[in-house]
């Protein structure tokens, strides 16, 4: 509860912040609402009570704390590379409203992976998706923006009726909501296939899994990069958290049933994501089917269902938001400064911005899972914790797609690095904020691979008691 | 005793400091820096010694093993764990002391010989890390951090060789060195993995103890008839004779000499080149209880390769390659002494004898490289032909080389003398082949070191040189001079008290029935030598013209290059690279096209999907969902 709480507690302050300040305190909005949530962060890292409340509503062990932990981290990111973006004249007068949004959503997230009730649950989905339409839709001025505002959004009411339409099975069958009552009823009927199909779906759309991944390029590419950034990472974390904890604690008795869904769904996933990135030339659109890609390993980790595949999933989530945000920044950084966003604008970027270029080519490396980057680590851990399962076909053709993912990573290194270019982007220099951020990321991506503890960390914490 | 450490850590803190600013400062600065480095470590290494010999390491009449520190690095199981550290015992001191010393006088000498060269910095950075490098492999507590070291050696080794980097000579020498010893080095890795792999320790002080050799005994594994323990030693052993430059790997050594003559002297004669025997010693309690057979197999390679190497000397006309071919036989000398050595007091003269020659020899063969460094730094060529009654001109060159030449030949009371009649005694003693032959190399030996001091020093008088020569600056003389003196003395040293295969003292005496043997034998080659070469005449022509096919054969060295050459470009490229390169590029790269081929095609294909049309989109949405429960359901 204490996380939820300070959440509230930032959210408050820097609402009645944005109203009532006067235009000159205004100006340290920003550093104001990074630093507050710097603290929420760090407060969340303390340790807290666990157990339940509100009569089971509430679910809340150590999984949990470091489910939402790895979130704010992530949301952190975001926050701070904001600033540029923030900054420009068309956005600059409402950037409250933009912390308003992503701190809302992010308590909708954290209702999700806590909830130990599907009302609860659905709630907090819907809290997570209403505000995210608004985000996509920011600069609203801009067709682009505005059009991904739109498909987010519809998309969303669609997967939410699928939701729904699954839950109602459910109660139908069980003729409860909790999910520890859940448990015991649930076993391999049609009607409950049924409803576990659809719930999962509903969850899918989030994580942008293949077959339901199709709003992913077009919502990314038209929403402001920011944004995008949020989407692809902490969005399609919270929702692979709140997929987990649904399937462990819910569905456990229906163990092999979604464990043969989401061995067609990550088949097709790592492919199809992989076939359609290494075909686009609009950056934002190639890391859109690249963060496909990536759920598709995501999702092989929660496929094993086992320790070992929640502690994967946890720590490949972390490393992605890491190398993902790193990505992002860099494109957002570049954005904002000259609105370039193809690959071919980015030729010869080492001769300019050589530490931009650098941040780049060791974030896509570490997407590729190139050693001794952390996303080496993270692959690593999820092959074994597939294998670990019998998956050995699946792992097998898993790691055949990464050689794949690689030749459209090493394109955007090469065209950095080694095409010629009459008229590269020219030298600049980023806020503070950013660098700081990329920093963070870039730290992130070395020490996370080399620090043991945390995956061990990680694999000791768990669902419940 | 931890402050051996610094010994060892110091020469690193230069390499990196003279590595990275080294080049900012001025050439001389870099040099005072690096030599008053390896003063400090030279001092340290001789109070180590003093204390070690004289009162820590002596407990009655044994000498300890000492592990000052000792650090684990990385384990992999209880007994296997690779560890960094420091072991001190007779043999690793007396390594000290040699390295120090010799690198000390090289620092000091390279201060004239290398003056304005280009890169003088770069050239003490180097030197500092071949010393760190070697300091590093004989303090060794375990056989895996020598073989760390043993790599940095052959990497500083390459550097220093090819430090000329612009002449094609030297790099190609500088790759030659590199990959054949590399190449040996390969047997070694797997000799330690085997080795490793059965007793399950790296550790020397494990490994060699006497209950600790008992292992090799209760292993009855058998590989081709061989017993395990058997192939490892002899794997490390083909380690060993790569960086010694036995038969057949020795081809690397007289290439190396295209790198600057201070560096032959440090590397190539007293430190590096010594590593292979060192190596056999470390191990020989391994070899004598567990592979006897193997050290006999080492007997021989070393006898045949001081024959060999000795006959070779005889023909070769550049003056460094004439001392390196001698360097190859002193070191078939010293293999050969391990080789006929036994276990215990007396029956392991072998082994005090062949570290005895090792110590003497580093001082003398320095000596002599460094005196020829004098004579090219005059002359400004390494051709015998364009010398000649050079004693006129370089007079501290000509004694110290000289004494040098009598040191080597066997002469009392120089302190070649009373090594080699050591080895002699102990090959007399078991095996009487390998003693004749060493004998007639002994003659062989003087023989070629006198027709290489009286071509330089004596021959043609009356020979006109475009400039004068002059004799070398101080900085080069006093080393020399030093060299000498120690030369004079380190023969006296009675060295069974310091060193023996079971570390107790044990005392020996001269036996005068071989040394005047083997005085006669080296008196007769100095005066062959003396006949043919002090003045310019026809003597040496006739002989040569007598036995021309053996002297055009020793020329070229036998032919071995051409050998290696046929095996490696014609047999090995033809037969195995050439086929495998095809493999690869039909099969394992048909393979990957058509993966890529495939992947290209697909994602054509399905490029339709993305249509941009929410309305598409909720369909694929829909019928995904109902995809997968009629999956779920009916299958």
């Amino acid at each position: 509860m204490k996380q939820e709480m300070s959440l509230m507690v930032v959210f408050l302050i820097l609402i009645v912040y944005d109203l009532f300040a006067s235009e000159n305190l205004k100006k340290y909005f920003q550093p104001v609402a990074c630093l507050l949530f710097l603290a929420h962060t760090i407060y969340g890292f303390f340790p807290q009570a666990v157990g339940t409340s509100f009569a089971g509503m509430y679910v809340c062990y150590g999984a949990e704390i470091s489910m939402k932990n790895i979130l704010n981290i992530g949301v952190l990111l975001v926050l701070l590379q904001s600033n540029g973006w923030l900054s420009k004249e068309d956005t600059s007068f409402k950037r409250g409203e933009f912390f308003m949004l992503t701190l809302l959503t992010l308590f909708g997230m954290y209702l999700m992976i806590s909830s130990g009730n599907f009302i609860l649950f659905y709630i907090g989905l819907e809290t997570a998706s209403l505000p995210m339409a608004a985000l996509a839709a920011f600069d609203k001025y801009k067709n682009n923006s505005a059009e991904a505002g739109a498909k987010y959004i519809f998309n969303a009411v669609f997967s939410s009726a699928c939701l729904l339409f699954g839950l109602s099975f459910l109660y139908g069958a069980c003729g409860t909501f909790y999910f520890e009552d859940l448990a015991t009823c649930v076993y391999s009927t049609p009607l409950l296939v049924m409803s576990l199909v659809f719930i999962s779906v509903g969850l899918f759309f989030k994580i942008s899994l293949v077959p339901f991944h199709f709003w992913t390029a077009d919502v990314y590419q038209g929403a402001p990069t920011n944004v995008t950034a949020y989407l692809s990472t902490i969005s399609k974390g919270a929702a692979v958290f709140a997929l987990m904890a649904i399937l462990y604690k819910v569905f456990g008795n229906m163990y092999d049933e979604w464990q043969n869904m989401l061995w067609w769904i990550v088949l097709i996933t790592i492919t199809v994501g992989n076939l359609f990135a290494m075909r686009q030339t609009n950056l934002k659109r190639f890391l859109a089917f690249s963060s496909v890609s990536q759920a598709g390993y995501i999702a092989l980790a929660v496929l094993a269902g086992s320790v070992q595949g929640m502690a994967s999933t946890m720590y490949y989530i972390l490393v992605y938001i890491f190398s993902n945000m790193a990505a992002f920044g860099v494109i957002n950084a570049i954005e904002t400064k000259t609105g370039k966003v193809d690959m071919t604008d980015y030729n010869g970027l080492y001769k300019t911005n050589p530490k931009l270029a650098l941040a780049m080519m060791i974030s896509v490396f570490s997407l590729g899972g190139i050693p001794p980057l952390a996303g080496f680590f993270s692959k690593f851990f999820v092959f074994t914790a597939a294998a670990a399962q019998g998956q050995y076909l699946l792992v097998l053709f898993a790691l055949l797609n990464t050689i794949i993912s690689l030749y459209y990573y090493l394109l955007v290194v090469k065209a950095m690095f080694i095409n010629p270019n009459e008229t590269p982007i020219e030298k600049f220099n980023s806020d503070g904020y950013m660098k700081i951020s990329l920093v963070f990321c870039m730290i992130g991506l070395i020490v996370v691979g080399f620090a043991r503890g945390i995956y061990e960390y990680l694999s000791l914490v768990g669902f419940g008691a | 005793m931890s402050y051996t450490l610094i010994i060892v850590a110091l020469p690193f803190l230069m390499f990196l400091f003279l590595g990275l600013v080294g080049g900012k400062m001025k050439p001389v600065v870099a040099g005072l820096i690096g030599t008053t480095g390896l003063i400090i470590s030279t001092v340290l290494s001789y109070i180590a010694a003093g204390s070690y010999f004289f009162s820590v390491g002596k407990i009655g009449e044994t000498y300890q093993t000492i592990v000052p520190m000792n650090f684990e690095w990385l384990r992999f199981t209880d007994k296997l764990h690779i560890d960094l550290g420091i072991m001190l015992d007779p043999i690793s001191v007396m390594m000290l002391v040699v390295i120090t010393t010799v690198s000390l006088m090289v620092h000091i000498y390279s201060f004239g010989y290398m003056k304005g060269e280009r890169g003088f910095q770069r050239y003490y950075a180097l030197l500092s890390l071949f010393s760190f490098s070697m300091l590093g492999l004989v303090i060794a507590p375990n056989i895996f951090q020598m073989y760390i070291f043993w790599e940095l050696v052959g990497v500083s080794s390459y550097s220093l060789i090819g430090f000329y980097y612009t002449k094609p000579s030297a790099v190609a020498a500088s790759k030659k060195a590199f990959i054949v010893t590399r190449f040996a080095d390969l047997f070694f890795l797997i000799g330690i993995l085997v080795l490793s792999f059965y007793s399950g320790t790296f550790s020397f002080r494990d490994l060699t103890s006497p209950a600790g050799c008992a292992f090799a005994q209760s292993i009855t594994d058998t590989f081709m008839g061989w017993s395990v323990v058997s192939w490892a030693m002899m794997l490390i052993f083909i380690g060993g004779a790569g960086k010694s430059a036995m038969l057949p790997f020795h081809i690397w050594l007289p290439d190396a000499m295209e790198g600057p003559t201070p560096v032959s002297a440090l590397i190539h004669a007293a430190t590096m080149v010594v590593a292979g025997v060192f190596l056999v010693a470390r191990m020989f309690p391994v070899y004598i209880f567990g592979a006897p057979d193997v050290l006999t197999i080492i007997t021989y390679i070393g006898a045949t390769t001081a024959l060999f190497a000795a006959v070779i000397a005889c023909t070769q006309t550049d003056i460094k390659r004439v001392l390196a071919f001698s360097t190859i036989s002193q070191i078939a000398y010293m293999i050969t002494a391990l080789g006929v050595s036994g276990y215990g007091a007396h029956e392991g003269l072998g082994y005090m004898a062949s570290m005895f020659h090792l110590f003497t020899h580093a001082f003398f063969k320095a000596l002599l490289f460094l005196g020829a460094g004098a004579v090219i730094h005059a002359v400004h060529s390494n051709e015998m032909d364009s010398m000649g009654g050079l004693r006129k001109y370089l007079p501290i060159t000509h004694i110290t080389f000289l004494i040098a030449c009598l040191s080597i030949s066997g002469i009392p009371p120089f302190s070649g003398f009373f090594s080699k009649d050591e080895i002699l005694v102990a090959a007399f003693e078991k095996n009487q082949i390998v003693f004749w032959c060493l004998y007639f190399c002994a003659g062989l030996t003087a023989f070629y070191m006198f027709r290489l001091y009286y071509r330089i020093f004596w021959g043609d008088n009356n020979k006109v040189y475009q400039h004068t020569p002059h004799e070398a600056p101080a900085s080069m003389t006093i080393p020399l001079i030093f060299l000498a003196a120690l030369t004079c003395v380190v023969g006296f040293i009675p060295f069974s008290e310091f060193i023996s295969t079971d570390k107790t003292v044990f005392h020996t005496h001269i036996e005068w029935s071989i040394a005047s043997l083997s005085i006669l034998v080296a008196v007769t080659g100095i005066a062959i030598a003396t006949w043919m070469y002090r003045k310019k005449n026809t003597s040496s022509d006739k002989v040569t013209a007598s036995i021309k096919g053996l002297y055009t054969a020793a020329y070229h060295k036998f032919y071995f290059d051409e050998i290696w050459i046929f095996v490696t470009k014609k047999i090995i490229f033809n037969g195995i690279s050439q086929p495998v390169a095809w493999f690869d590029r039909h099969v394992v790269d048909g393979f990957m096209n058509l993966q890529s081929t495939i992947t290209n095609y697909l994602s054509r294909k399905i490029k339709f999907t993305q249509s941009g049309e929410i309305q598409d989109y909720a369909w694929a949405f829909m019928m995904g969902a109902v995809v997968i429960i009629s999956l779920l359901v009916f299958i």
